[in-house]
């Protein structure tokens, strides 16, 4: 499904991947775990195509398809979803407004018929029941006034109806108490399939025990410096990122 | 209400309009009140009276107000509806340009000079008015011009919405004058939707006087207009008083709008409630300039005057200057302005989901402008408004499907 080649990306003339390969295969769910400032979060961005982050080398394919030559949009039409790490309010914009704009523009761009008013409230109703969004909050501006960890909520409501076929989490765990954890990790089990493939980017171990990926890799310095199992991240959990930095100096 | 009315007669105050105007002359960028709107423009050209020609654009009526008048280049075209609301002489007599200030506005002078036809609107003490009353100006040709005068005259406790539309084809130039007075306890709500040819100039001059506790709400729309000033004067002369000035201006091209307003605050416990944004795109620029004075015997005054824009592109320009003269110190009064841009991380998040850039940022416009446009009461005109602002700035403004267009 995604297939990122020697990837060298950063930001205002900084580069934070220093050649980043990795492939996920369709069905997979991978988390990618490391230290801060290893670049976790520029590989979200560049792979959502945030403006400002530019990629000088290397290669993503999506689906066979040259991803980095996608705009923004048609990326998210292709089926590539961020929940980002910081979502961002934006006052008098109407939540269900918002989202059925997008999940159409996604479906029509997929070949599938457009959701009318009245099969998008459903769809949207379902979704929230899983994870726990107040039906009030759909009539708000998004994000507005919304807690931290409702905005994470958000993030996976949204992600489960525009039913992304990969969705990359951006430390989506990141200050969220374990009940919110849970709910998080509900809604990510809840797309899970042979069909969806799932990229969990995150500093620790905890979701991880609710969101049991296939594969672990640890990010450091711009690459890919180890990978394992589920096992790696409970390693990681207990040692730390120290014996892995160590492991990489002593290997250059 | 207080309204002395003595010998005032008619052709006596055209005619000094019209010899002060020749004292005052058109403004100039000198003057401190004009100096961000150049209308040396409108000196030089040889203006004209015209005879009404265009048709009525059926999509700019309101077949749902109450009453309707129509004028085309100034001239009364049409008249429905409005039993007990058009008055008689003489209350045009004794209202007609009493409060509106010809001694010191050109403008207003040049109007009251050369003013044939207006809406005359009086609500009885006590009367509310259902609905709505629209008021439909169409200028049509280049090198006419038309002087509206309007008076609502708002008895004792009673309630009413009047709707300005100004709308044409061609270089023509609007001046017009409207002149409310609320009464004891009055509400008025008027609305000015301003979508003139983008070759036109509008000079609108609204003159509110409030006795006490009347509420007034303004709610100023430039959507349109190649020049466009619109003067808002507000008296609150009577206790208790309440004043909301609501405005919005969407600009694009090398439209040029300076909204110019004033809030005197005479007597104490009033409240003034003052909100302009401004969104301009391409070359267009837009203008602020709004003071608040509160008087010495004016106590417990509460004021808040902001102004917020929104620039769409490198080459638009817009000045803001909010301004208090507070000469008492029992009041309550805050005033601010801010200049930004599109939120860019707005504009990835929606993007991010699938949103086209361009209706992103017709969303974002849209939620910007939408403060002002939701708290319009009058369902037509709000529609009306969207839709006006889409066919506007095309390139910004996104579909809405589902919506009555």
């Amino acid at each position: 499904m995604l297939d990122i080649k020697n990837l060298h990306a950063g930001i205002e003339g900084k580069e934070i991947l220093h050649g980043l390969t990795l492939h996920v295969g369709t069905g997979e769910v991978h988390a990618i775990m490391g230290p801060n400032g290893s670049g976790k979060s520029t590989l979200a961005n560049v792979l959502a195509g945030r403006p400002k982050y530019e990629v000088s080398s290397g290669s993503v394919t999506f689906e066979g398809k040259d991803l980095l030559a996608m705009k923004t949009e048609e990326r998210a039409r292709e089926g590539v979803f961020l929940a980002m790490q910081y979502p961002v309010e934006i006052p008098g914009v109407n939540n269900v407004y918002f989202l059925k704009a997008a999940v159409n523009a996604v479906r029509k761009h997929q070949g599938l018929e457009e959701y009318d008013a009245m099969e998008f409230l459903q769809i949207a109703r379902d979704k929230m029941k899983l994870v726990d969004l107040d039906e009030a909050f759909i009539n708000r501006g998004v994000n507005e006034g919304f807690s931290g960890g409702e905005k994470k909520r958000n993030e996976i409501f949204q992600m489960a109806v525009l039913d992304p076929k990969l969705a990359i989490l951006d430390e989506t765990d990141s200050g969220l108490d374990i009940d919110a954890l849970k709910i998080v990790a509900n809604g990510v089990n809840t797309l899970r399939s042979e069909k969806h493939s799932v990229l969990v980017i995150t500093h620790y171990q905890r979701l991880l025990s609710y969101l049991v990926p296939d594969f672990v890799h640890v990010l450091a310095e711009g690459r890919i410096v180890k990978s394992g199992g589920k096992e790696l991240a409970e390693e990681l959990e207990q040692r730390g990122y120290e014996w892995i930095e160590q492991e990489v100096a002593t290997a250059r | 209400m207080s309204v002395a009315a003595p010998e005032h007669d008619l052709a006596t105050v055209r005619e000094q309009a019209a010899q002060r105007f020749m004292q005052l002359g058109w403004p100039t960028t000198q003057w401190e009140e004009w100096r961000y709107t150049n209308v040396s423009s409108l000196a030089k050209t040889p203006w004209r009276r015209a005879e009404p020609s265009a048709s009525v654009p059926e999509k700019s009526r309101h077949p749902e107000a109450a009453a309707e008048l129509v004028f085309v280049n100034g001239n009364l075209v049409e008249s429905r509806g409005g039993q007990g609301i058009v008055a008689s002489r003489p209350e045009l007599d004794r209202h007609f340009a009493r409060y509106a200030d010809y001694q010191r506005h050109p403008f207003t002078a040049l109007n009251t000079a050369n003013s044939t036809d207006g809406a005359l609107i009086v609500i009885p003490d006590g009367a509310v008015v259902e609905g709505f009353i629209h008021i439909l100006f169409v200028g049509d040709g280049d090198g006419v011009w038309s002087h509206p005068h309007n008076v609502i005259v708002a008895g004792r406790n009673s309630q009413v919405t009047v709707v300005e539309t100004y709308v044409g084809t061609g270089a023509y130039f609007t001046n017009t004058v409207t002149e409310i007075v609320a009464g004891d306890g009055a509400v008025v709500d008027h609305y000015k939707i301003e979508c003139e040819s983008l070759a036109a100039s509008h000079i609108a001059t609204l003159q509110i006087h409030q006795e006490r506790s009347s509420s007034v709400t303004s709610r100023q729309i430039s959507l349109g207009g190649g020049l466009v000033r619109n003067e808002v004067n507000v008296a609150l002369a009577g206790e208790g008083a309440s004043v909301t000035l609501d405005g919005l201006f969407a600009l694009t091209g090398t439209q040029h709008v300076d909204n110019h307003t004033v809030i005197d605050h005479v007597k104490p416990h009033c409240t003034s409630l003052e909100l302009y944004k401004g969104v301009l795109d391409g070359k267009s620029r837009g203008i602020f300039d709004g003071r608040i004075v509160v008087r010495e015997g004016a106590q417990k005054t509460s004021s808040r005057q902001t102004n917020h824009n929104l620039l769409l592109s490198e080459t638009a320009i817009v000045d803001s200057k909010p301004t208090l003269e507070i000469l008492n110190d029992d009041v309550k009064c805050n005033h601010g302005s801010t200049i930004g841009q599109l939120n860019e991380e707005a504009l990835f998040y929606l993007r991010a989901r699938g949103i086209e850039e361009a209706e992103a940022r017709s969303l974002l416009v849209l939620a910007f402008a939408g403060e002002i446009i939701d708290r319009m009461k009058v369902d037509a005109v709000r529609t009306h408004v969207r839709r006006v602002m889409f066919e506007a700035m095309p390139q910004h403004l996104p579909k809405r499907p589902g919506e009555t267009r």
